[in-house]
């Protein structure tokens, strides 16, 4: 079983190549560029430096999102693409689980909280219970003070990572009666290999989507409809 | 298909720059084997305009399935195309990439050849698709929400802009004084349809003209006039006709399109001349350009109100010959907004 990973929810583009249950190659770029720039040629490097053949992949795993509504849009439209030509299926992955996974082999918390701005995140809460990751807060956009409020309240030790993290660190730090601690620069950003690990699971127990059904998870309204709907709420 | 025993070029082509999500199958450039349009207007009208976010999510909701469609009703496959064409600009952003990156993906994993089009040229181009003795060199009016421009096509794929408007579209001025009068969005067919019930001399607004550069169009001032005299009307009381307003709004915005486009190919010794965009399929234009045409002996090329809209029909003509022409997209193809005409 072949799958492509791509990752191009944040400023990261990451795309990764699995077979069954090992990496065979990763490549990651936290750098300026833009995905429509990165993303579809590292794919082709990748699969020419490792001799892989595109007709062989069994399906394309996307990291759906929250995040960069931009971003998201570009490696969904991507996978959508290479998932319609080849005739396969898409596997769609939280970006924020696919984060959390990035720290296997800890019992802490783990909160991955990307940057939504207008003072919120985009956040998870999850755990490590043997080798499976599980949500313990379903992923949201929230105010910073609210998930601060949240995980008090679970009393558990965190670990934060994201870009959110060079954002709030200080309202965190501030705000925080649990111990926590903030994940080093190797694992502390999106990695299509961490996605590719889940989506080989979510592959396995038939857990896809068509090209045709796959969009990317917003988490939030555009603006537009936001305003519409305070107006409509306000006149009500 | 074996490509070495035929000389038929297959195109797929993809447009997503505004609020159309479309695709389409065309043959040799000039051949429209399918042309699938999902409209997103009902969606906007609620916001009075084009929602830009809106826009790109709708696209990469539809964008599949209008490929799948454009395929099926041309009774090909992927692997029968030569080629995938796809807008890269000029337009919303977001809107352009989902469309780009799609057709990338596509053309990598089919491993077909990529060609980035200009929506323009593409406008241009849909002059192309019914009317198979239409050649370079013409001149071409481009008038849409976004354009407003007259456009020299010395060759296939060589464009040189001689004349553009300094400031409002003509589209925009339709969907402003559209708005002003209470009819909506999108405001060209609207205005359109209610100009047929009023008189077109009843108000005379100004027509502008742009002292240094004859070929150049200016609308705001139109625009504004029309929002004055709206104001002054309400002020003093006096119940506005607005069949009256829209009829002689048009006017004033079709005599100086027509004014000009003739002037400049006189001045050009331009034999042909050919209308495009969104603007091209408001009825009154294109009568009025047809007698000016005739009267001054020039041949009038224009398409149907269906290639006039946005359409990826229109991307595979321009595509073809972009094709032809040994132009070749790679994977880092990117969106560009503000895409001049004739970039490359």
């Amino acid at each position: 079983m072949k799958l492509l990973v791509l990752e191009s929810s944040g400023l990261v583009a990451s795309v990764a190549l699995m077979e069954e249950n090992s990496m065979i190659c990763e490549f990651t770029m936290n750098h300026k560029k833009t995905h429509s720039q990165t993303l579809l040629p590292m794919v082709d490097e990748m699969m020419k430096i490792t001799g892989f053949n595109k007709k062989e992949l069994d399906a394309v795993a996307i990291s759906k999102g929250p995040g960069s509504f931009t971003g998201l849009r570009i490696g969904s439209a991507t996978a959508k693409g290479l998932a319609q030509a080849l005739n396969i299926p898409v596997v769609s992955i939280s970006s924020l689980e696919g984060l959390a996974a990035n720290l296997y082999g800890t019992s802490d918390l783990i909160c991955p909280i990307m940057d939504a701005r207008r003072s919120q995140v985009y956040a998870g809460v999850f755990q490590y219970e043997g080798d499976r990751l599980h949500a313990r807060m379903k992923d949201d956009a929230i105010a910073v003070a609210d998930l601060i409020e949240v995980l008090n309240e679970k009393g558990e030790p965190v670990i934060f990572l994201g870009d959110g993290v060079p954002v709030y660190q200080k309202l965190l730090e501030e705000g925080l009666k649990v111990p926590f601690r903030f994940a080093p620069a190797h694992m502390n950003r999106q990695r299509a290999g961490a996605v590719g690990m889940l989506a080989v699971q979510y592959y396995n127990e038939g857990r896809v989507e068509s090209a045709r059904d796959h969009k990317p998870e917003y988490l939030r309204k555009s603006q537009a409809e936001r305003e519409l709907m305070e107006k409509q709420n306000g006149s009500n | 298909m074996n490509k070495d025993n035929n000389q038929d070029v297959m195109i797929l082509a993809i447009e997503s720059s505004c609020d159309e999500t479309a695709a389409a199958v065309v043959k040799n450039g000039r051949e429209v084997l399918s042309n699938v349009i999902s409209s997103q207007i009902e969606l906007h009208k609620l916001f009075g305009g084009v929602v830009p976010e809106i826009a790109s999510r709708k696209h990469i909701e539809k964008i599949n399935q209008v490929i799948d469609e454009a395929l099926e009703t041309a009774g090909v496959t992927l692997d029968d195309m030569d080629a995938i064409a796809v807008t890269y600009g000029p337009g919303l952003v977001g809107a352009l990439l989902v469309g780009v990156a799609q057709a990338k993906a596509l053309a990598y994993a089919a491993d077909k050849p990529l060609v980035g089009v200009h929506h323009i040229e593409g406008h241009i181009s849909a002059n192309y698709i019914e009317h198979k003795d239409l050649e370079p060199p013409f001149l071409c009016l481009v008038a849409s929400g976004g354009h407003s421009h007259l456009v020299m096509v010395k060759d296939y794929g060589c464009y040189e802009i001689i004349g553009r408007t300094r400031d409002d579209a003509a589209g925009e001025a339709f969907d402003k004084v559209a708005r002003a009068i209470g009819l909506g969005y999108p405001g060209g067919p609207k205005i359109d349809k209610l100009a047929k019930e009023g008189d077109p001399h009843a108000i005379v607004f100004p027509r502008a003209k742009i002292a240094d550069s004859p070929d150049d169009f200016s609308f705001s001032g139109l625009k504004s006039a029309v929002l004055n005299y709206l104001n002054q009307c309400e002020m003093k009381g006096i119940e506005v006709n607005k069949a009256d307003v829209a009829a002689s709004f048009q006017e004033a915005v079709i005599d100086v399109l027509t004014t000009h486009s003739i002037e400049a190919a006189k001045r050009n010794g331009i034999k042909r001349f050919a209308i495009a965009g969104g603007v091209a399929s408001n009825s009154s234009l294109r009568g009025r350009m047809e007698q000016a045409c005739k009267k001054n002996g020039i041949e009038f090329y224009h398409p149907s109100p269906i290639y006039c809209t946005d359409n990826a029909a229109m991307i595979g003509a321009a595509g073809y010959y972009d094709y032809l022409r040994g132009i070749r997209d790679g994977w880092d193809l990117n969106a560009i907004p503000n895409l001049k005409i004739g970039a490359r």
